[in-house]
Parts: C-alpha cells; structure tokens; sequence
C-alpha cells in the first residue's frame, strides 16, 4: 500500500449539455477540474465528494510535478488519514466561476474568443452543485458515501444534500453555515470594493493586461483576518516587529503581522483571478439553503446522514450557525451527531486542527459504510 | 454489565426509540442498540467523550442538556434516559418536564444522597460526604443538586408524574430493605 498518493494530476470533465444557471442565463461550454485519490470499488459504494473552499481548488492531496507543498488537504486526504484512501475512492471538485481549471470569467467566452470578464454569468452554489453533479454521473456513480467540505466546501455539501438528496448517504459538514449573515456579507462586500476600486480593474476587462493586483490583495488580506481568531493572531504575532526591533515612523511595514498580510496578499494575486473572487464570494453571499421556506422542511427532504462540525474560536462562521443545521436537522428527525471542536485556529481550523477531525471523521464513516 | 444498566435494558421495550442525555462514551446507547434492537441518540458535553461516542457507532449531539432537549419535537422517543446526569443540570426541574415532553416515557438514575454512609460522614465527622459514588469533593464535583431517593419521589408526586417502577440498588446489589438509608442509586422508569 503506498503511503503517498504520489504524482497526482489535476483532470477535467466538460459538460455534454450547456449548464442552465439559477439566474436563468445559460452557459457552456461548461469544463470542471478534479482529481481523484484511491480506487472506486466493484459496487462503487466508497466514493466520497471533497468540495473546497472559497480560494481553494481540485488539488486537494498528493503532490503535483514540482510542487513546493502538497494539496490543500494532504493533512486529511490519504493512506491511514481521516480520509482514508485505502478504503475510500476520493473525488476532489472544483467549482464553475473558479480559476482553477473550471469555466469561470477568466475563460474564453466561445462566441468572443476572448475571457468572459464581467459577461460571465452570475454563478450561485447551487450551480456549482449542478455541474458537480454531472461530474458524478460522468464517473458512473449513483450513490455517493459522503459528500464533505470546510466553509464553502460545507455550504456546497448542505446544497448537495438539498439537491441530489438520493446520491448523498452521508454529508460532512464543517465550518458552515445555511446562510450568511450581514456581518459575512459585509467582510466579502469590503473585498469586492477594494478589487473593483483598483484602476487596474477596469471593470472586469484586464486579461492580458495589468491585473487588479492590489484591490485583490486587498481583499485577501481582509479574508485573512476573518480566517484566523484574535488569539491565533496574538500567538503567532503579537506586537512582534519585523526586522531590527526598532520602529521605522515611516508607512512600510513595522509589524510581523503587517507583513504577514502583505506576504499573504501578493502570493495570492500570483493564484487567483480577481474576477473569480467576485463572483464566488457574491455566491456565498448569495447562498441561502432555505430561500423562503423553512429550513426544517428543506432539510425534511434530504436523505443523508450529518456530521456536523465547528470550531470554538471560528466567528466568521460561528458554532452557533452549526447548531442551527443541527436543530433542524433534529427537529426533521435525521440522524446527526455534531461536535464543536476544541481550537484556537478561528476558521482556518478546518484546515489545520487534523487531529480532532480525524478522530471523527474515520468512525463516523465506518458506521455510515456498514 | 453493570447492575444499571441491566435494570435501564429491562425497562426498555425492543426496537424503541432512545435519547440519552448525558451518554458518555455512548456505552449504554450502543448496548440498547445491540441488545433491545433500538435506535437513538445521545447528548454530550464533553469532547473527548464525543469521539468515544462516534467510535461506539452512535449518533450523538454534543451541548448542554439543559438547552438541546428544546430541539425535539413531540414524544419523538419512546425513552429519554436521564442516568445520572440530572444532578448535574442547571434546571434540573425543568429539564425533566422537557424530557416528558419529548419523550413517552423517561429513565431517572440518580445517586442518593442520603445513604447511610454519606450521613454517618456528615454526622459523625461534620464533612460534607465522599463516598464510592459520590467521589468528588465540594470543590470539584459535577454536580450542581443533592437529592435523596426520598426527595425524587417527593418531587414525582408534586409534579403529577407517575413512577412507573423503581428499583434501588447498592453496587451489584438490589436493596428493597430502606432505600433511602441502604440503596446507593436510584433508578425509575417515569411517565405524565
């Protein structure tokens, strides 16, 4: 059994059909990236759905050519780890409006031959879902065991589980919410203005030309302390300055947590569109599992198992918006079992704190397999 | 197995459905589920104990009893099991009348405080009693109410809720012989 999953390569799926989107619009050709880890079995009853997060992408494990660090979710996707790729067949997905090898606005509109920019359709998570589900029926799969995902990953799995609630055994969800609350809304609405005040913007249309380094940076390092808790950010920085000890009374940067944004920043703008970033967040902002209904009879109708998880110092999505998933689920008369995890990491602990997920996330899976 | 938790077992009718508040590593739960057939859930304050749960093959809901009752509808268990935990709840009047709710019927075991042990500690030594079941000091004990089997009956009759059956025990002993005095845990099977 190897203890790496080794080369991986990011694959990709084009849809047969045009997608047609919440808003109306239509859009195709519609392309998917992925990636795979493990072996489907003869039945394919071990196929699990990994869905990532706002700036995340199909690479979730193992290691690309060259690559300096592995997948987003090496620390949990593998031989013997939480998801266990000795017994699960791993599906990571990409989402539509990304970047990342998916038809998003920085691809070429095929009646233009040239990117979308700003023509390119207003997405909803719900689309996304849509075309991950014929990503899924592309890899014959009918039933999946789990769907699972952190923050965007875990709103994409609570719509899987709303709307394929046959192809969905098992939903792991961590980190979400069934909506966003002003003060999310609020945090991505500051990003999306930093980008579009940015010259370089140019209302969308800056492909091949100067890209809106700065608004998107922005917007990152903005994403970035909403990521972290006021005590991850005390143990990592402090009041530590960078270089000599001394203050520099001048506007470059005295702080290490100054320059750690900054740092965040930049490399940011070297992976991700700036456009992407508007239309996923507006997504999210968008997302609302509920709509009019009432969550208890929208959540009455899936079939899936829950494992609902959270994280004590997360508050840009809060335990309490898990245990509201929780409640209704309950009040539904589903089977769920959440947790609230102990950690100090804020939001990014759905990343990082490895170890009380992988405590869960084996067990509960082996059950849901039986 | 211990003596509790056969007498909960045999209170309980096969393939019924259970909620344990405050279940621990969810041994009593998956020992329902193996051996009366039943489906459940448990309610968990503690971490560590949540991952016990999941590894015993249960569903559980990790929060404080005292809130998580609030989100079940209706006699949606034919059981609620309330064993030895209800000492330690803030309401704890309040969570019973909860669990009649949501429950047809519900599992009360609690620790007697009035065992003759924990008198004679108080009376002969003037401190507050540490005993086998009641192991903690004052300044670290879990729970919040002391009670004697005495004063859980008392508290049945006032709140118009029948006892179904009681049975008393010391160790792996039944004691019908002045429980109040002799038993060391109470257990009953409740209904309103």
């Amino acid at each position: 059994m190897p203890n790496d999953l080794g080369i991986i390569k990011t694959q990709s799926f084009t849809l047969t059909d045009e997608l047609t989107l919440k808003s109306g619009e239509k859009l195709g050709p519609v392309t998917l990236a992925y990636e795979t880890y493990g072996e489907l079995n003869r039945d394919k009853s071990n196929a699990i759905l990994i869905l990532h997060a706002l700036s995340g992408d199909a690479h979730a494990a193992g290691w690309h050519d060259g690559d300096k660090k592995p997948g987003w979710w090496d620390n949990m996707i593998g031989a013997g780890k939480a998801f266990d790729t000795n017994k699960y067949f791993i599906i990571s997905s990409n989402v539509i409006g990304g970047c990342k090898g998916s038809t998003g606005p920085s691809s070429i509109n095929p009646k233009t031959g040239k990117p979308y920019g700003l023509s390119f359709p207003v997405v909803t998570v719900e689309d996304m879902v849509n075309a991950q589900k014929k990503l899924i029926d592309h890899l014959r799969i009918s039933k999946l065991l789990s769907v699972a995902g952190g923050s965007m990953g875990g709103m994409q799995v609570l719509q899987w589980t709303v709307s394929f609630p046959e192809m969905v055994r098992s939903a792991i969800v961590i980190a979400a919410s069934v909506t966003h609350t002003a003060q999310q809304i609020a945090f991505h609405e500051v990003g999306r203005q930093a980008i579009m005040a940015d010259p370089d913007w140019q209302c969308g249309n800056y492909y091949g030309k100067a890209v809106p380094a700065r608004g998107l940076s922005v917007a990152r390092m903005i994403g970035h302390i909403t990521y972290m808790s006021k005590q991850s950010m005390e143990e990592k920085f402090g009041r530590k300055l960078k270089s000599d000890g001394n203050l520099k009374y001048d506007f470059s940067s005295d702080f290490e947590v100054e320059g750690y944004l900054r740092h965040q920043g930049d490399s940011f703008v070297q992976r991700f569109d700036a456009n992407s970033w508007l239309y996923i967040t507006k997504a999210l902002d968008y997302f609302n599992l509920a709509q009019e209904e009432n969550l208890v009879s929208v959540l009455s109708r899936t079939k899936s198992s829950f494992l609902v998880i959270s994280f004590t110092s997360d508050w840009l999505y809060p335990s309490y918006q898990s245990k509201e998933i929780v409640k209704a689920l309950k009040i539904s008369g589903k089977d769920v079992t959440d947790i609230e995890i102990n950690s100090s990491y804020g939001h990014d602990a759905f990343l990082v704190e490895v170890e009380g997920q992988s405590k869960i996330i084996p067990p509960y899976l082996e059950r849901i397999s039986k | 197995m211990r003596l509790a938790y056969k007498i909960i077992l045999d209170f309980i009718e096969p393939n019924a459905r259970v909620l344990d508040l405050g279940c621990g590593d969810g041994s009593l739960l998956s020992m329902l589920i193996k051996e009366r057939h039943c489906t459940g859930t448990g309610v968990e304050i503690d971490e560590d104990a949540i991952y016990k749960c999941v590894e015993n093959g249960i569903s559980v809901s990790h929060g404080d009893i005292d809130t998580e009752l609030l989100d079940y509808t209706d006699k949606r268990f034919d059981y609620v099991i309330l064993n030895e935990s209800l000492q330690e709840v803030l309401h704890p009047k309040k969570v019973i009348l909860e669990a009649l709710r949501v429950g047809k019927k519900v599992i009360v075991g609690i620790p007697n405080f009035c065992h003759w042990d924990a008198r004679a500690q108080i009376f002969f030594e003037g401190r507050v009693p540490v005993t086998k079941e009641l192991p903690h000091e004052w300044f670290d004990t879990p729970n919040l109410r002391f009670l004697s089997l005495k004063d859980f009956r008392h508290f049945c009759r006032k709140n118009d809720i029948k006892i179904l059956a009681e049975k008393t025990i010391a160790g792996d002993k039944i004691i019908s012989l002045e429980p109040n005095l002799f038993a060391k845990i109470g257990l009953y099977l409740l209904e309103k």
